[in-house]
């Protein structure tokens, strides 16, 4: 019977794609928005996790987020590496300047500045060059999408495509002069500035007109010590904002939810997506299944107990659940990989959103098919035999 | 007939009332019937005499109000709903006046459908639903989708459908009135010829008078009661006059 089931569901073309593009549809906002939203979202604390080293991050206490630049004075890393339980700390600049192109266009891009000897806080993977190249004159490596992207020497010609920076090419940053030494991959930051590293010292040159340049201190803590209780020792002692890795993620997160609606926004979107896929799928499945109440009747009469029409009622919500999940994901995954790299907003579709999308989807057609269920349960076998 | 035979199908006082108050209807006021297995009965009677109530009755699908109704000496109230259920799809068959065919499924699926309801698997469900489709003249035509036969045709995939599973009784309401007089005729040989068998009952509710030939005994029906019962010779002498 469940072959029979599946045929009458397939039998009536109109409504079994109705249910189909209903789902599928669902299934696209359930899947894109989060998918767009976690990857903004990883943007936010993208530039922490990249610098996988130090457990510890210390700041002005006034900064909220990674995206906050409120320096300290240079004593400060002194005062921290005194810290019991500290077992190094290097000075980190992270700011943002005007570069200048060949043509003269400028691009805000971040500087993000390295202890000169340790270069601690550099990019996560080299993609040309090596770190090590820091050390030369004028040395920068520039990330691979700024690179590629906003930093690319334009043609000068109109319509003509940028020409990718490569090794040896010369920039102005605030009218210094910087080389490109190699380049790296880092994860998008949150507005898709051009990402420039260089040494602590040659960020200097680059600032002049900045007189505080320390914006954050990388520290660890000793092999035994616990980070978050290092943290804390840091902060009462300095009066500094000390937070291990993770909390300083939580917190910039944090800022972001408080600071924008783009959660509450992107959510809507989620929620009209699961609402209009109920509605949409429940109304078609429900009047697929009145449709064939007759037969359901027929059935029961001929000897079919509830529990059989039950299986089979679930079994075709389940599988236009499937088949509709499975094009919405796959329509939605396809769109992904189109617009990956394109520098515009790109999805992350992670296994837990694929597993929360997928029984939101379970959700609407187990909800569909019980309703309609409903029905046919209640029906008396005695209607076979009214006109 | 053997007298010592169990009769197919024994009412003793049955009644039925639908609704309650002002629409309160008493379908049937104390029916008495016996059919005997294999003979072909026909419940006659005016609209709204009560005939497909009582065929409901005797088909387990419809529970009575008072008086006995006994299936090859077995009382279908003292089962459970289930028990019922599956005795239904065991022992009885079933031929509507609308057809009632599954419209997404082929002639041989859907008159395997009672087999499959009763866990038969598929490849031996439609093996014997294509044998039984043979029977009653359709061979050919066993993977058409009942749009695409005719009437007739399409009554005879239900004849098939009724006895598929081989049942003790099959239960007919109005099984000619779709139909054209040729057409009629041929769907009733196949009933008939095909169907009948020593230890099976057919009970045809009709009011098709030009079907009357075909049963053994015909059982009048008014205002919720047995009025007459003739046998065959009589009718048959009847619907020649
Ligand atoms: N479900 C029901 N609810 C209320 N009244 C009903 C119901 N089913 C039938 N009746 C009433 O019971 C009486 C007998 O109905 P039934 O359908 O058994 O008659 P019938 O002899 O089959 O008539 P017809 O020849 O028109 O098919 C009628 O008055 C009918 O209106
Ligand atoms: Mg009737």
């Amino acid at each position: 019977m469940i072959k029979i089931a599946f045929k009458m569901l397939f039998g009536d073309r109109g409504k079994y794609l109705g249910i189909i593009t209903g789902i599928a549809m669902a299934s696209v906002l359930m899947i894109q928005q989060p998918g767009i939203l976690l990857s903004i979202l990883n943007t936010v604390y993208g530039f922490i996790t990249d610098i996988a080293l130090p457990q510890i991050w210390v700041m002005d206490p006034k900064v909220q987020t990674i995206d906050d630049s409120k320096p300290m004075l240079d004593t400060q890393l002194y005062r921290v590496r005194g810290i019991e339980g500290v077992e190094w700390a290097v000075p980190l600049y992270k700011g943002n300047q005007k570069v200048r192109l060949a043509n003269g266009e400028t691009v805000n891009s971040i500087i993000v500045g390295l202890d000169d000897s340790t270069l601690i806080g550099g990019p996560p993977v080299m993609v040309e060059g090596k770190l090590a190249d820091l050390r030369l004159p004028d040395a920068i490596i520039v990330d691979e999408t700024g690179a590629k992207g906003r930093l690319a020497t334009p043609s000068g010609k109109k319509g003509e495509p940028a020409t990718p920076l490569k090794i040896g090419d010369i920039l102005e940053i605030n009218d210094v002069r910087a080389k490109v030494v190699g380049f790296a991959r880092t994860t998008n930051t949150f507005q898709s500035q051009p990402v420039i590293y260089t040494t602590y010292t040659r960020a200097k040159t680059f600032s002049l007109d900045e007189r505080k340049l320390l914006t954050f201190i990388l520290a660890q803590p000793k092999s035994g010590e616990s980070a978050s209780i290092v943290a804390a020792r840091i902060a009462k002692q300095t009066g500094l904002g000390a937070h291990t890795a993770q909390d300083f993620k939580k917190i910039s997160l944090q800022y972001v939810f408080d600071n924008t609606s783009i959660v509450v926004n992107f959510g809507f979107v989620v929620v009209v997506g699961f609402i209009v896929g109920a509605a949409v799928t429940g109304q078609i499945f429900y009047n697929f299944t009145l449709d064939n109440l007759r037969y359901f009747g027929v059935f029961k009469a001929m000897g079919a107990t509830n529990r059989l029409v039950l299986t089979m009622i679930l079994l075709q919500a389940l599988l236009v659940g499937f088949v509709g999940f499975g094009i919405g994901a796959g329509a939605t995954a396809l769109f992904a990989r189109a617009t990956q790299g394109s520098g515009g907003l790109s999805m992350r579709i992670t296994a837990p959103l694929l597993l929360g999308s997928g029984g939101a989807v379970l959700f609407i057609v187990l909800l569909a098919a019980l309703i309609s269920a409903r029905k046919v349960i209640k029906l008396e076998p005695a209607v076979v035999f009214k006109g | 007939m053997n007298s010592e035979e169990k009769p197919a199908v024994s009412c003793r006082g049955i009644t039925k009332v639908y609704g309650a108050g002002e629409t309160r209807v008493q379908a049937l006021r104390g029916v008495d019937l016996e059919v005997r297995p294999g003979e072909l009965l026909m419940l006659v009677g005016p609209s709204g005499c009560g005939k497909t109530t009582l065929i409901s009755v005797i088909a387990g699908i419809l529970d009575h109000d008072d008086g006995e109704c006994e299936l090859f000496g077995r009382d279908l109230r003292k089962l459970s709903k289930l028990e019922r259920t599956h005795y239904r799809g065991e022992k009885i068959g079933f031929v509507f006046q609308a057809f009632n065919l599954i419209p997404a499924l082929t002639s041989a699926e859907n008159a395997a459908v009672p087999l499959l309801i009763n866990g038969v698997p598929m490849e031996k469900a439609l093996a014997k639903a294509v044998e039984c489709l043979r029977k009653v003249g359709l061979e050919g035509r066993e993977s058409a989708l009942p749009a695409q036969l005719s009437g007739g045709q399409q009554q005879r995939v239900a004849v098939a459908r009724a006895l598929v599973h081989e049942p003790k009784l099959i239960v007919c309401d109005e099984p000619t009135s779709a139909l054209d007089h040729k057409t009629g005729q041929l769907v009733m040989e196949s009933l008939k010829s095909v169907a009948m068998a020593r230890d099976r009952a057919l009970v045809i509710v009709t009011h098709d008078a030009r079907i009357f030939d075909f049963a053994d005994r015909i059982a009048h029906m008014d205002d919720g009661r047995i009025v007459k019962i003739e046998e065959a010779d009589k009718a048959a002498a009847l619907a020649s006059l």
